[in-house]
């Protein structure tokens, strides 16, 4: 019941989604022009994500490596406690 | 899993799926890719030769001590490559060598290091955790 309510908010929720390819949407703003415009440049990468989750949001990405070492650290830890008497 | 023809085709395959791995990770910052999607490819390639050979070959090919030792090696050249922007009187990971000509394999200054690192770590802990996920006992203690 409750996962039929979810349901039919989110269903709601995804009419209101702007349609693919709108400019006129919040997150289209100067930092997207910034990257399509001067990451060539900037990062030397002609590969635009690269430039973007390697240089300009580096920090973030050292992140995400942070969360799989951390997500192996606690398999190992599970995994290993079980084989052990 | 003993089959003759999953062992045969498997031979081929495994090479050139790690070659396609190491690719995508090496041309990370050229052509669409890098390191999360080339160190899934490069992992796939071991967990296809653990299938068709089995575990223990596995272990014989890529102990599981080297693997994690892959695997911390990759996340903390990460963050020691951060620390060069640093000394070089910038940010912490500051892009600080010279960009190149884009489109060339050297270009884009740190980010081919960043992707290798990167790379390196997620092929490290795709395998880890299908051997573990997998129950494998073959796996040395630390």
């Amino acid at each position: 019941m409750i996962l039929v309510l979810i349901g039919v908010a989110l269903l709601g929720v995804a009419v209101e989604l702007p349609p693919f390819g709108e400019r006129a949407v919040p997150s289209w703003n100067e930092v997207a022009r910034h990257y399509l415009d001067r990451s060539l440049n900037e990062t030397g990468a002609s590969s635009v994500v690269a430039g973007i989750i390697t240089d300009y949001r580096g920090f973030d990405t050292l992140g995400e490596v942070t969360v799989l070492f951390t997500a192996v650290t606690a398999l190992l830890v599970v995994l290993e406690g079980r084989s052990r008497p | 899993m003993d089959d003759l023809i999953l062992r045969t085709v498997a031979r081929v395959l495994v090479p050139l799926v790690q070659l396609c791995g190491l690719a995508i990770i090496a041309y990370g910052h050229v052509s669409p890719g890098g390191g999360f999607a080339g160190g899934t490819v490069l992992a796939a390639g071991f967990v296809l030769y653990a299938l068709a050979f089995g575990q223990e070959a596995l272990d014989r090919r890529l102990p599981e001590r080297t693997a994690r030792t892959a695997e911390s090696l990759g996340a903390a050249w990460f963050a020691v490559l951060g620390l060069v922007g640093l000394a070089a009187g910038r940010n912490y990971l500051a892009n600080v060598l010279p960009p190149g000509s884009p489109g060339r394999l050297l270009s884009g200054g740190i980010i081919a290091l960043v992707t290798a690192g990167v790379g390196l770590k997620v092929a490290a802990t795709m395998v880890t955790l299908f051997r573990r996920l997998m129950g494998g006992e073959g796996g040395e203690r630390p």
